[in-house]
């Protein structure tokens, strides 16, 4: 019996189905790097555990700012954190609404709705980001 | 071609898929659980700091109390774990012959880990910070 390999064709599914498994495990890696660099960073008596959760989803001083810490921006308010935040977000969003549009894509026929709820999740999507991006460079 | 799917709910409940079934439903439910509540949370914060509603107030005491926090975490740590598994066993499909030994391994990690979460969850609860 000899074997055959076919080589899928590089379509939007085939993408977005890599996509979900790279951004997956990024953001747990992000998440780590998120919790490890703030419990360094002295977490463990400046927090309480909501805000190193908060700290660990979206490192952004604004959205940590909400418990009371003092002097939150003086490590943590850079460039780096911005690009890690970017890159978390970017991923969860992402990896959440195309998610949302493959479990909405399963239990819709293809009929005309298909293609409005696939653009409405693509709006959604475009907002968020945007939204996003301006919470992260705003401060 | 659309699959033509004739299955009622709970005739669909009757498939015996066994362990990765009940992993696949939940990390679907897991997976849209988690948008809802990241999405009520950025709502219900950007409305209570511009406006200051009553309502989003209400809502993030809920999102806030210990009841839910419990339930999102179970939320989190399954769809990361399950996820994990997933992403690793799809990039190496030559370990798929051991998909239910890392369902296994995905329960004994889950265990502990979500174990450890309620425990300081409630601890933290009931040293009343």
């Amino acid at each position: 019996m000899s074997t055959r390999t076919v080589q899928p064709g590089f379509s939007f599914e085939y993408s977005m189905w890599i996509f979900t498994r790279i951004s997956g495990l990024g953001l747990v890696l992000l998440a780590t790097l998120g919790m490890t660099s703030a419990l360094i960073m002295g977490a463990r008596t400046q927090m309480d555990l909501p805000t190193l959760m908060r700290w660990t989803f979206f490192p952004n001083p604004n959205h940590v700012i909400n418990s009371n810490i003092p002097g939150v921006e003086l490590g943590w308010q850079n460039a780096f954190w911005q690009t890690m935040q970017m890159l978390i977000f970017f991923f969860a969003a992402t990896h959440a609404f195309n998610g949302l549009r493959v479990v909405i894509e399963d239990f819709t026929g293809y009929t005309f709705v298909r293609p409005i709820l696939r653009g409405l999740v693509f709006l959604l999507w475009l907002f968020a980001l945007i939204v996003a991006m301006y919470v992260i460079l705003a401060n | 071609m659309a699959l033509s799917r004739k299955v009622g709910f709970f005739q669909g409940l009757k498939y015996k898929g066994g362990g990765p079934m009940i992993a696949w439903m939940l990390h679907r439910i897991t997976g849209i659980g988690i948008l809802v509540v990241v999405g009520l949370h950025v709502i219900s914060s950007f409305v209570m700091q511009q406006i200051g509603s009553d309502w989003a107030t209400s809502l993030n005491i809920i999102y806030e109390a210990d009841l839910f926090q419990i339930l999102v975490a179970f939320f989190v740590i399954f769809h990361a774990l399950n996820g994990a598994r997933i992403a690793l066993l799809d990039l190496w499909p030559k370990f798929q012959v051991y998909q239910r030994e890392a369902l296994w391994l995905q329960l004994f990690i889950l265990l502990p880990v979500y174990g450890l979460t309620v425990y300081f969850l409630v601890q933290r609860t009931l040293a009343g910070s």
